[in-house]
């Protein structure tokens, strides 16, 4: 048995007197597509935010790839390979569609900056390849038709495809995707489900995946971590989780405020 | 010691005109949640408002002093208003630079328009208030620092009042919470506005009198100083905060009459900006302010 | 040759001929030509900053100011001594350049120096802090003897000419496109529409911002040595606040992060003083207004227009 890609040993986050993440211990094997589920204010974003460096854990240790991820900056712990996107999508609205996914692609660069200046003939080679690989990855993903468009210009579902795209292009062999089909119509979803599992093969990819929608999470996740006010409450195969009486009671509560008009 | 208590009162009337020119500031950026650069240049028609007014009141006496005081007042609120009224409503949902760009482009409007009208020429303000030199034991307290001290205090007071007693006071701080939230519990913004505009350039206006009477002459360009620094102590005590601008208020004029009495003194228009500069890199929401984070 | 190069070379060569068979051209003409020159300088850097990085920097005047003292110091302290008595023009200019690069490192440290701490803070408080620095810079000038105080610095050789002005500001807008246009670039774009998503792309906000800050002081500074030595005097007051408010309206009516907005912007800006000469003392309420009226009309900048993009 190997070690896990991503590892997450007591992973603790308090704002003020809020614990939005609380003593959580997750171990992800390589090439697992495992689920991240949990009642709204759980803190699955949170705990994006923290394996993504945005924040730095209370207590507790993360680790990629058997590698401390304590101190790095957020930009580190991408080119460790760590992508992600995010539940309120986060694009580049003012660059074209083209451009968001070259931003990205500038990590593997393989000429400096000031080889722009010189523009020599590695220079020219190099920026054609990223254009290559970034052209590709959009016909890949059916985006190539609006390669000039500015990205605020497309619509919902498409700007959710192309942030997945932007992550892809920065190498990753761990994705995190932030409730990715929010805001789709059935067969939206459907069609979500199957790029995703068609991302996870040809890319080799090792997949944390949160989401509300469950028929997604069922039929994708091989197993599923349970959130619940920052505490992990269940972890296991999907047919598990959905007959599980912690799980259960969980969502129940929340449909409970729901009907009392707190959502 | 009494060398020290000496500039403490120079300091402190000084930071009483920083404070209420910093208290325009704070309460525009509290609502609009911008910076109004043409404040300063209100400050200065204030001033020369003040000097016009003077013509007509008598000279020298207590009402005297208190009718120009009211004039400058009066005529500030209404440009006040009107600058609100056409030049920044328009541009409420304007990206918030466009917006910095037009008061800038107000606050030399404002400038050169009182020059082409009252010439480049500083004048000689006059003493509209009574004039006296109290002794204190060893300390010396010019009636016009006196008039200072006490004027500010009292409009400090009625500022106080207005927001913390008054309907429109309890709209404005409203507002200045969440403007989205106070427009659905039916408060008018536009009028919560153009009345904060009002309050803030009548103190403004109060403040160039004031500036006048002891620095006593006027030009187009009298403001751009005092303006800036009362910013900056705006910016120290935490912007959006009124107690926040008259502390950073005080400890700014404190600071400068000290330094301008040493040693150091051709460095005191340096410490406004080297407090500046420490207060946002060590805590950028100022002493009594609060900062937000962004959520991601 | 690659385009951008060919252009380069183009405005390069263009620039020297002017210089040196511009004999019979108005001196008058000249003169503002590289005042355009200089403005058009000053704006292109700004942009880099306050347009495609998305830092809102009012304190570009003091990079101006670190850069008009430390050539001035260097062509009126330094030239007698590596030079002698009566200099050829070609040992004065080759010393004027190595002034301006001081100028223009010297700048560039500054905004390396002032950048690392203040690009930590975003929006009003970036403008801010950066507006006290510029003011900073200013009072230690007025308080150093050595560069004359309060009255400042004069008797400069007068070493700018049109080669010198133009072939900086070519040199300038090739670097700043060449670099956006790159892949590496975007990144500076990308630092101003989002950071977070930036850093979660790879790419280090902090880097990209320091470097703008940096390239943009640089090309500030040596803007400043030009002016020096067209002006042949300068004194504190000459970069104060109001000189950085100037090149910001630049930026923002080009149509920020737009280069060939920005240019255009910058000349009509500093030939309209010129125009409004016959009616003086109007002309800056005029230009008052007009930034007033052009905020409430056309906030998007005046111009629709952009530099070819380049693509491989
Ligand atoms: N920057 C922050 N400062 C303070 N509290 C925060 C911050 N970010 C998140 N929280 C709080 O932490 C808790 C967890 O939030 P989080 O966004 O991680 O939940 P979530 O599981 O992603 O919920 P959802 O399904 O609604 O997206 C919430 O109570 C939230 O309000
Ligand atoms: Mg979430």
């Amino acid at each position: 048995m190997s070690a896990p890609l991503l590892q997450l040993d007591q992973a603790t986050l308090r704002f003020g007197g809020l614990t939005a993440v609380n003593a959580v211990d997750l171990a992800l094997p390589a090439g697992r597509l495992h689920g991240l589920i949990g009642p709204n204010g759980a803190g699955k974003t949170t705990l994006f935010n923290l394996v993504t460096g945005v924040y730095a854990p209370s207590s507790g240790t993360l680790a990629f790839d058997g590698r401390p991820l304590a101190g790095l900056r957020p930009d580190q712990i991408t080119a460790l390979g760590i992508a992600r996107t995010f539940q309120n999508i986060r694009l580049f609205p003012r660059l074209s569609v083209f451009d968001n996914v070259r931003v990205a692609a500038n990590l593997h660069r393989a000429t400096s900056p000031l080889q722009a200046l010189v523009r020599d003939r590695a220079f020219r080679a190099d920026e054609a390849a990223i254009a290559a690989r970034v052209d590709e990855l959009l016909a890949l993903f059916n985006l190539d038709r609006f390669r000039d468009a500015p990205a605020s210009s497309l619509p919902y579902g498409e700007q959710r495809r192309l942030e997945i795209i932007r992550a892809l292009a920065t190498r990753p062999r761990l994705l995190l995707l932030d409730e990715p089909a929010a805001g789709m119509n059935p067969s939206e979803k459907v069609e979500l489900i199957r790029l995703i599992r068609e991302i996870h093969r040809r890319f080799d990819l090792t997949i944390l995946l949160v989401e509300h929608s469950m028929r997604v999470v069922m039929s994708l996740c091989e197993r599923i971590t349970v959130l619940d006010y920052g505490v992990k409450i269940a972890e296991g195969a999907p047919a598990e989780i959905q007959t599980d009486p912690k799980v259960i009671e969980a969502y129940l509560g929340e449909e409970h405020t729901a009907k009392f008009g707190h959502h | 010691m009494s060398e020290f208590l000496q500039q403490l009162i120079n300091g402190l009337s000084l930071g009483a005109i920083y404070a209420l020119l910093a208290l325009g500031y704070t309460m525009v950026y509290g609502v609009l949640r911008f910076i109004n650069f043409a404040h300063a240049d209100v400050f200065m028609v204030g001033s020369f408002a003040g000097y016009y007014a003077a013509r007509h009141a008598p000279a020298g006496t207590l009402w005297g002093g208190l009718a120009v005081l009211a004039a400058a007042m009066a005529a500030c609120a209404v440009l006040g208003v009107l600058i609100e009224r056409f030049a920044y409503r328009p541009l409420r949902h304007a990206p918030k630079l466009n917006v910095l760009i037009a008061a800038i482009g107000l606050s030399l409007l404002l400038e050169y328009g009182v020059q082409l009208l009252f010439g480049a020429t500083p004048r000689n303000f006059p003493q509209v208030f009574p004039s006296a030199r109290l002794q204190f034991g060893p300390l010396t307290v010019s009636s016009n620092q006196l008039v200072v001290i006490v004027v500010s205090l009292g409009l400090l007071g009625g500022l106080q009042w207005i927001v913390f007693r008054t309907r429109l006071g309890a709209a404005m701080r409203a507002v200045s919470l969440n403007p989205r939230a106070a427009q659905l519990v039916g408060i008018n913004l536009n009028t919560v506005v153009a009345f904060t505009f009002a309050l803030g350039s009548a103190l403004a206006g109060a403040g160039g009198v004031l500036y006048a009477m002891n620095y006593p002459s006027i030009d187009p360009f009298m403001g751009v100083m005092p303006g800036l620094k009362a910013f900056v102590a705006a910016i120290l005590g935490g912007i959006g905060s009124l107690p926040g601008a008259a502390l950073g208020a005080l400890i700014l004029g404190g600071a400068e009459t000290l330094v301008g009495g040493s040693a150091y003194s051709t460095y005191k228009d340096a410490i406004a900006f080297g407090l500046l500069i420490v207060i946002m890199l060590l805590r950028p929401a100022g002493l009594l302010g609060r900062l937000t984070v962004e959520k991601v | 040759m690659p385009r951008q190069h060919a252009a380069l070379l183009a405005s390069l060569v263009a620039a020297i001929a002017v210089t040196a068979f511009g004999g019979a051209l108005n001196a008058y003409y000249l003169d503002v030509a590289m005042n355009v020159g200089i403005a058009i300088l000053l704006a292109v850097s700004l942009n880099l900053v306050n347009g495609h990085t998305g830092q809102f920097s009012l304190g570009h005047a003091g990079f101006m100011a670190v850069g008009a003292y430390l050539s001035s110091a260097c062509t009126l302290r330094l030239a007698p001594q590596l030079l002698g008595g009566s200099p050829s023009v070609f040992a004065q200019h080759a010393l004027f350049f190595g002034a301006l690069l001081v100028g223009g490192l010297v700048a560039a440290l500054a905004g390396f120096l002032i950048g690392l701490p203040s690009l930590r803070l975003k929006g009003d408080y970036l403008a801010l802090i950066t507006l006290g620095f510029a003011e900073i810079i200013r009072v230690v000038f007025q308080n150093t003897p050595a560069l004359g105080g309060a009255i400042g610095l004069n008797g400069m050789p007068p070493l700018t000419t049109i080669a010198w002005t133009f072939g900086w500001v070519a040199a300038a807008v090739f670097t700043v496109s060449c670099l956006i246009n790159s892949t590496y670039g975007q990144g500076f774009l990308a630092v101003r529409d989002d950071e977070i998503a930036a850093a979660a792309s790879g790419l280090n906000p902090t880097r990209y911002k320091v470097v703008a800050f940096t390239l943009g002081a640089f090309f500030a500074g040596v803007a400043g040595g030009l002016f020096a030595h067209l002006k042949l005097a300068i004194d504190p007051r000459g970069f104060d606040f109001f000189r950085s408010v100037e090149i910001v309206v630049m930026v923002i009516l080009g149509g920020m992060g737009n280069t060939l907005g920005v240019i255009l912007a910058a000349t009509l800006l500093t030939l309209l003083p010129e125009v409004l000469r016959p009616v003086a003392e109007y002309r800056m309420v005029i230009y008052a207004a007009l930034l007033v009226g052009l905020m409430l009309v056309r906030p998007q900048g005046l111009f629709n227009v952009r530099l070819g993009r380049a693509r491989l």
